[in-house]
């Protein structure tokens, strides 16, 4: 093993692959590092990696002053989670169908799933804001959460992922005397938590950073989502105060980049496998 | 399985058997209850998928203007309007180029850093979540921080270019080097995403073709490369490329931070024009106008990646 290690092509291969993750993280370190340093460190003509003097107290308390940082953060939460769960709550029973069940006008129902995955948000963004405006629901929740409680592409997904089930299964649950609607929640459902986790990672990463439809969606600050009030916070302090600046951005980044770290796998897992789409 | 299988059989000539009013029944049934698991996606596929879609082509046609008494039928005169506007063929061009710069570059790094990773046996998990951080981490506060790191006086890339002598840059700025550069950023945030897919599609080779190779007389990595892994990956290369595209089309959250467009609308891209004529000025006739283009522009790239799907599982 050692050996291994201490080849020269493993040396370069380490050296190279050290030195690009170097790059990669450097707008995150330096994130971190301008969030700990004072007013007079940042406006610096030269390069200090680590501040003399910490700022740490005062950079993040102006940042949670100045911008109802948390409130950001719980309507990130609340948006994200209602929104995975209702497209649970409606793509299972749809795919369920789609995969289990003979009915007349199937085809054309799954053909329009397929037809639907390929409408990206933002082409559609202009008549679902009218929409919107004229059912009076633009600036609240739902007007947040709403566009995405239909995912083509969840529904896709679980039907391919229902087809492997063995109708075994079904029949057994419906000689159990199981309704249909029991049988998707208590037999289907179970069977399907690894698909349902990868699409709920994607899910919420993707609507977590969303910033097109919120900024579209919402005007008043109390709704905003993260991306949405860190932006408006960059705009009301451009250029001036950079400590709080970044440590608002640290903290609007942080819940991912934890979650991430915490499960590393089923992110990637779930991003590149939804992301495919 | 004989036993159940034969109990299948059974159970389907007691139902071949059963009067035919009961089969309807039967099917009658299934049918209502597939209406009701599936209505709530149905009504909202055609309130919010179908209908804006068709909504958004019927829109292209009208000079609709929200906040406006009345609206008329124009025929194709938005249409029009883009095709002699200067800013649109620029809005188009500057997409396309970014495009152009982002897939190549984030397709060369997701391949190049995938084939180091596996090259070795130590670390690969760790280099494979330190690139993919970007992938997930809030593009918009990201750009913020890109955007200090690249101020023209205070900016940590001017700074280092200082330090080895070189001249600073006004990197957003400028003209020339504001669209590579929100590209760059572009490409830093997506090549972790293609890096994962490489790395899929270099573990699924199967080993006994490099040791053909090996057979064969392809003695370095180099002509390994070439003779196995670069062939073997040309399917999994076209499938990231279109999805990079795809991607890359809806480049939007940088350029409303960082450049608004600008300067002299040199970052101006496709996305930002639909959003300001649609969003600031309110003109959706118009707004709807560029979404069908964008929309054609995606279709487009789908359909060729649905082909691509198509042909793998043919193959498999």
């Amino acid at each position: 093993m050692n050996a291994r290690i201490c080849s020269p092509w493993e040396i370069l291969r380490h050296a190279v692959l050290l030195t690009v993750a170097a790059i990669v993280l450097l707008p995150f370190i330096w994130m971190i590092v301008t969030s700990l340093k004072p007013q007079s460190e940042i406006f610096l003509s030269e390069i200090r990696w680590w501040p003399e003097q910490l700022h740490v107290v005062e950079n993040y308390t102006k940042a949670f002053e100045r911008a109802p940082l948390v409130r950001y953060l719980l309507n990130g939460v609340i948006v994200t989670v209602l929104i995975f769960a209702l497209q649970a709550l409606i793509a299972l029973p749809a795919a369920y169908a789609l995969a289990k069940l003979r009915f007349w006008g199937r085809d054309a129902v799954f053909a329009m799933v397929l037809f639907c995955i390929l409408i990206p948000a933002q082409a559609i963004a202009v008549p679902v804001f009218l929409l919107f405006h004229h059912a009076g629901i633009l600036d609240t929740y739902a007007a947040l959460i709403v566009p995405f409680t239909i995912s083509a592409f969840g529904i896709f997904l679980m039907r391919q992922f229902f087809l492997t089930v063995p109708d075994d299964l079904v029949d057994a649950a419906r000689m159990d005397g199981i309704s249909e609607f029991g049988i998707v929640w208590r037999v289907m459902l179970p069977t399907a938590i690894p698909a349902l986790t990868a699409f709920g990672v994607f899910s919420i990463v993707a609507h977590w950073n969303d910033y097109f439809w919120p900024l579209i969606a919402v005007n008043s600050q109390e709704l905003f989502t993260p991306p949405v009030g860190v932006a408006t916070f960059r705009n009301e302090e451009a250029g001036t105060d950079y400590g709080p600046l970044m440590a608002a951005a640290t903290v609007i980044i942080a819940p991912l980049i934890i979650a991430f770290l915490l499960a590393q796998r089923r992110f990637i897992e779930g991003i590149t496998f939804s992301g495919m789409k | 399985m004989a036993d159940v299988a034969l109990a299948r059989e059974i159970d389907a000539n007691i139902a071949q058997g059963a009067r035919p009013h009961v089969r309807l029944r039967r099917r009658r049934m299934m049918s209502m209850t597939a209406a009701v698991l599936l209505a709530p996606a149905l009504v909202l596929m055609a309130l919010l998928l179908i209908g804006p879609v068709l909504a958004v082509l019927l829109m292209s046609f009208t000079d609709y203007q929200l906040g406006a008494p009345t609206w008329s039928l124009v025929g194709l005169e938005n249409y029009i309007e883009l095709y002699g506007d200067r800013v649109f063929w620029t809005s188009l061009t500057n997409t396309l180029l970014y495009v152009a710069i982002v897939v190549p570059s984030s397709i060369a790094l997701g391949l190049g850093l995938a084939l180091l990773i596996e090259s070795g046996s130590t670390l690969r998990a760790f280099y494979r979540s330190i690139f993919f951080i970007p992938v997930m981490a809030t593009l918009i506060a990201m750009a913020i921080s890109w955007e200090y790191m690249l101020h023209p006086q205070f900016g940590l890339i001017n700074l280092m270019l200082k330090e080895i002598g070189l001249p600073a840059q006004a990197w957003l700025s400028d003209p020339v080097l504001a669209l590579p550069t929100i590209a760059a950023i572009g490409i830093w945030q997506l090549f972790g995403f293609n890096m994962v897919l490489f790395l899929a599609g270099i573990v699924s080779i199967p080993s006994h073709l490099y040791e053909a190779a090996v057979m064969d007389g392809a003695r370095s990595a180099w002509s390994r490369f070439w003779l196995v892994t670069w062939p073997m990956l040309g399917p999994v290369t076209v499938f990231v490329a279109v999805i990079s595209a795809i991607r890359s089309f809806q480049v939007f959250d940088t350029v409303h931070v960082l450049t608004k467009g600008g300067p002299s609308k040199a970052t101006e891209v496709l996305l930002y024009s639909m959003y300001s004529e649609g969003f600031e000025f309110f003109r959706s006739g118009l707004a709807a106008a560029i979404a069908v283009v964008f929309l054609c522009f995606v279709l487009l790239l789908t359909i060729i990646k649905a082909r691509l799907i198509e042909k793998k599982v043919h193959y498999s």
